[in-house]
């Protein structure tokens, strides 16, 4: 059993439910045809009965077939990484771009490849310094603006 | 006559100093995505696109369109020299490309991976100007039910051929759909699907998605581990990188068919480069009079799937150009840009807009002697692109992806949607959930649920007036054939192996 399947399986089982509920309170028919409810009613229907099938699917293959072995340190990994990078999101409207994008790309270079410090500072204050060069500065494209003014 | 004054005319448009410039920019950036693993045309084209809103939509295509075809010149080159593919669509070519480097003849590996991208790249432009325009007027006779048969099709053929899994890929484009209904109705104004969030009132971004999706989720997948991998020494001088008579001799079937089979492949929707490259190389080697040394670092192993990789680029551009109907990740993305500078692909294009059908071609065939030139003499130039640190060129991938989000909406809350999408793709990804279906989906989506009640409305509701007109009864009758077969190729295994 692939524990990967069966977990989305559910996950997009539930989704076909939401989808399904919510398109049964808008109009189906109306006089002038479908309405809004109409086209997610059979597309959230379908998620469904897929969803079931592969989560069966691999209840039933359970004793002959193992799902792919899941390297839980690497997934960590990256979860690290888009943490980070949900907490530079979070950043911009006190930060803006220019400083929040630096901090995650020190993060990065430090914390996840684990170079020194004074590369990941160079790397930081270039990638940051190169954004602002190439984007607002030479192409006129607004970035996030921090409180600081930049 | 028609067709040959379009392309003059093309040729008038592609010709100009800015246009050459830009084909040359896409031709550029192409050939470097195409080198970097893990940085692919989609991600690319979607991170780039929300810079092009300023520009000239005839130039910004021929920019685009330049990065899509560019990046399969490119994509050879860490095969060969690293045992890496740069997209899927290079993977065949590690098997004897990697093998002839070892061997010592990586400068001539390159080489023909260059001309045979050369011969049917310029293959697959001569097909293109010469099938899209019959094919956009056969087009003009469809009505709502045959578009929305046509979408039915599209999608079918996606989920059949794009992923190990059809259920996966079946269920990856029911949840692009949803993500395309998301937002107010155009025809009641009723709002659908948004949490009770104002932001999403208008729906969600096609950008957000394609750069959370392919950009962030592909780069977080590669930030899984710390490692690079090592390389083999890059030829120096264009003596060393041209392959020798004996060589080009021995690939000439290869660079047929893998015209050919690009082509074919690339038409139809979902089947893509990488299937189109597995194709040219079995039929190669099955041709072949020394099939047994096919892995062993044969130049025709190099040069049949190159070939069909770069053929299917005209292929994959016809039925998104004359039909409005995506084959793959990177045409939709191509389709959505297209309806975000207000152009609408489809039966109309070429006549409506003949400076952007005809101005597209030609750019194509300037740029594939572009690529040429840029890739036979500069390879070992592009290769030191390999060098550059992944902790450099990670975090600089997100920035730009944060930066187009932001350019599109100026909004905050579009960038933490991105994190959401990227999330998404990278767990897609490891799941083994294909993401074309998911994109093609959410591109077809709102155009394929219009036209679905637009049939009904002009037949009051009345669901038989899809099967009713012929064309529409026969695609859908085709779509159902794609969908039904592998369910009774499945069963039949089951009871084979019950009756065993």
């Amino acid at each position: 059993m692939n524990r990967g399947e069966v977990v989305s399986g559910v996950a997009l089982a539930a989704l076909g439910g939401y989808i399904v509920s919510e398109a049964a309170r808008w109009e189906y028919l109306g006089p002038d045809g479908p309405g809004p409810g109409f086209f997610p009613l059979w597309y959230g229907a379908v998620m469904i009965v897929l969803s079931a099938v592969l989560v069966v699917q691999n209840f039933l293959a359970k004793a002959t077939v193992a799902g792919r072995p899941v390297n839980w340190r690497e997934v960590g990994r990256v979860l690290i990484v888009w943490a980070g990078f949900v907490v530079s999101v979070a950043l911009l409207k006190v930060l803006g771009f220019i400083l929040s994008f630096g901090l995650f790309v020190l993060f990065v270079v430090a914390g996840m490849y684990r170079r020194p410090l004074r590369v990941a500072i160079s790397v930081a204050v270039g990638c940051a310094a190169g954004f602002y060069l190439v984007f607002p500065f030479a192409l006129d494209v607004r970035l996030p603006i921090g409180v600081l003014g930049f | 006559m028609e067709i040959f004054s379009g392309l003059l005319h093309g040729f008038a448009v592609a010709l100009t100093p800015a246009n050459i410039m830009w084909c040359f920019v896409g031709c550029f950036l192409g050939t470097i995505v195409g080198i970097l693993p893990g940085l692919g045309p989609p991600a690319t084209i979607a991170m780039l696109l929300p810079l092009t809103f300023l520009m000239n939509p005839t130039s910004a295509v021929i920019m685009l369109a330049g990065i899509y075809y560019g990046a399969k010149y490119g994509g050879s080159t860490t095969s060969i020299l690293l045992n890496v593919p740069g997209e899927s669509a290079s993977v065949v070519t590690c098997l004897d490309g990697y093998q002839m480097a070892r061997n010592g003849r990586g400068g001539a590996a390159l080489g023909i991976a260059a001309i045979a991208s050369f011969v049917a790249g310029t293959f697959g432009v001569i097909m293109l100007m010469l099938v899209a325009p019959p094919l956009a007027k056969f087009a003009l006779q469809f009505s709502s039910p045959e578009y929305f048969a046509l979408m039915c099709m599209g999608l079918a053929m996606v989920v059949l051929l794009a992923g190990k899994s059809i259920l996966k890929a079946f269920l990856a484009m029911l949840v692009g759909l949803w993500m395309a209904g998301m937002g107010t109705d155009l025809f009641t104004a009723q709002s659908r699907f948004t949490f009770g969030q104002a932001d999403l009132l208008d729906g969600i971004a096609f950008v957000i998605v394609a750069i959370g999706v392919f950009a962030i989720g592909e780069v977080l997948g590669n930030m899984e581990t710390r490692e690079g991998v090592p390389m083999l020494p890059v030829p120096k001088g264009l003596r060393n990188l041209l392959p020798n008579m004996e060589e080009l001799k021995a690939c000439r079937f290869a660079f047929l068919n893998g015209s050919v089979i690009g082509f074919i492949i690339g038409i139809l929707p979902g089947a893509g480069s990488t299937i189109a490259s597995f194709i040219s190389y079995g039929i190669e080697k099955a041709v072949s009079r020394r099939p047994e040394k096919f892995g062993t670092g044969v130049p025709e192993g190099v040069a049949a799937p190159e070939g069909a990789n770069n053929a299917e680029t005209g292929g994959a551009l016809v039925p998104m150009l004359t039909l409005g109907i995506p084959g793959s990740g990177t045409t939709a993305i191509l389709l959505a840009a297209f309806v975000l500078w207000g152009l609408k692909p489809g039966p109309l294009m070429i006549q409506e807009n003949p400076e952007l059908f005809w101005g597209l071609v030609a750019s194509m065939y300037i740029g594939n002697v572009i690529l040429l030139i840029m890739n036979i003499p500069l390879i070992p130039l592009f290769a030191q692109i390999l060098k550059l640190p992944l902790y450099i060129l990670y975090p600089i991938i997100f920035g730009i992806g944060m930066v187009g989000v932001y350019s599109v909406s100026d909004s905050l809350f579009d960038l933490s949607l991105l994190t959401f999408f990227g999330l998404l793709g990278y767990a897609m990804r490891k799941l083994d959930y294909p993401q074309a279906p998911l994109i093609l989906g959410m591109v077809l989506g709102d155009a394929m649920e219009r036209a679905l009640r637009q049939s009904l409305m002009m037949s009051q509701g009345d669901l038989s007036i899809l099967v009713s007109r012929p064309l529409s009864a026969g695609m859908l009758v085709i779509t159902a054939v794609i969908l039904i077969v592998p369910v009774f190729r499945r069963v039949n295994a089951l009871r084979l192996k019950a009756i065993d």
